[in-house]
């Protein structure tokens, strides 16, 4: 399990090396025209998605604060975390252009209850705990996609999938898991 | 009947009935625990983003989810959508849900399209898994007596 533990650790500080200049993610940064002209049906939608980004952010943070991560898996935590905090800006601007209120995230007390948090006892565990909500993160954007009505926000949907499954396959290969053999791993 | 022959057909009895067991409960037993098992990781996968067996996250706990009044977990903040459906959560209702959300409860706040019967039936054995047999008996007779009043 160490020699587990140590490859973890050498691999993310090495996938922390390559960071990327995340500021491209402008890219798909959300304009006031765009956001405007959101289809009504598709606010629920987006505000489903929001929920789910507070929730990821909130599982980083605490686990971050946790003293259970080693300083180059929290490297990756937090840029994970800054991953979802801007997901979480461009479709709470989205909700708000629409004449919508963003949902709130939760308290750190019930997010603490809700994913288990209070159990985590090592590394392994954050770890194991993100892989999974990033796979039902990445999976649940995938099925909201056809929901939508708006292509461009099926886009940003598409997108922040990629998002999510770039932070699971990360993570999955950091805690020594094969890669699925069957395709579609997401779908 | 001499003792001996009574003993000879209970004994013979015992194999055959045993014989039947392996032969066809078994199998089934374990096929249906291959399904629970694959059911569950398309759960997980699928579901996982937003709910859990046990605590209420972006969606409600699934716990005892089969025989369960539709919107009924105690102090999560269902739609309006969702609250009006009323009813149990039956597996041929639920069946109904996986496969179009918004076309069962118009703006609910699930969004899914579960397109193959197989990944419906197989994460409905794992929520039958999950919840109580009571609840799972009751729901198998409702979605019975359903079907005779179609």
């Amino acid at each position: 399990m160490k020699i587990l533990i140590d490859d973890r650790r050498k691999f993310l500080a090495q996938a922390g090396i390559a960071s990327l200049g995340l500021g491209a993610a402008s890219l798909l940064g959300v304009s006031a025209t765009a956001a405007a002209m959101v289809p009504s049906s598709d606010v629920g939608v987006i505000q489903t998605a929001l929920a789910l980004e507070h929730e990821g952010i909130a599982a980083y943070r605490i686990a971050g604060k946790s003293g259970l991560l080693s300083p180059g898996t929290l490297k990756i935590a937090r840029i994970f975390m800054g991953h979802h905090q801007a997901h979480r800006d461009s479709l709470a601007k989205l909700v708000t252009a629409a004449g919508g209120k963003p949902v709130e995230p939760k308290t750190d007390a019930q997010y603490v209850s809700e994913l288990g948090l209070g159990s985590l006892k090592s590394e392994g565990d954050v770890v194991a705990l993100a892989t999974s909500l990033e796979h039902g993160a990445a999976s649940a954007y995938i099925g909201q996609i056809v929901a939508l009505k708006d292509h461009k926000l099926a886009r940003l949907f598409a997108s922040i999938s990629a998002d999510e499954a770039l932070h699971w396959t990360t993570l999955n290969n950091a805690a020594g898991k094969p890669i699925p053999v069957p395709a579609y791993v997401f779908a | 009947m001499a003792p001996r022959t009574l003993f000879t057909l209970l004994s013979y009895g015992g194999v055959m009935l045993s014989a039947l067991l392996v032969a066809g409960v078994a199998p089934r037993s374990r096929a249906a625990s291959d399904d629970v098992a694959a059911g569950r990781m398309l759960y997980q996968n699928k579901c996982g983003g937003c709910h859990s067996v046990d605590a209420d996250r972006i969606g409600p706990r699934h716990r005892n989810v089969v025989g369960r009044a539709v919107a009924s977990v105690p102090g999560y903040d269902y739609s309006p959508a969702l609250k009006k459906l009323g009813g149990v959560w039956t597996p041929a209702r639920l069946n109904q849900w996986l496969s179009d959300t918004q076309k069962m409860a118009p703006g609910s706040k699930m969004y899914l399209e579960l397109d193959d019967p197989t990944q419906r039936r197989l994460i409905i054995a794992y929520l039958q898994s999950v919840s109580e047999p009571a609840a799972n008996q009751d729901s198998h007779s409702q979605s019975r007596s359903r079907r005779k009043q179609q």
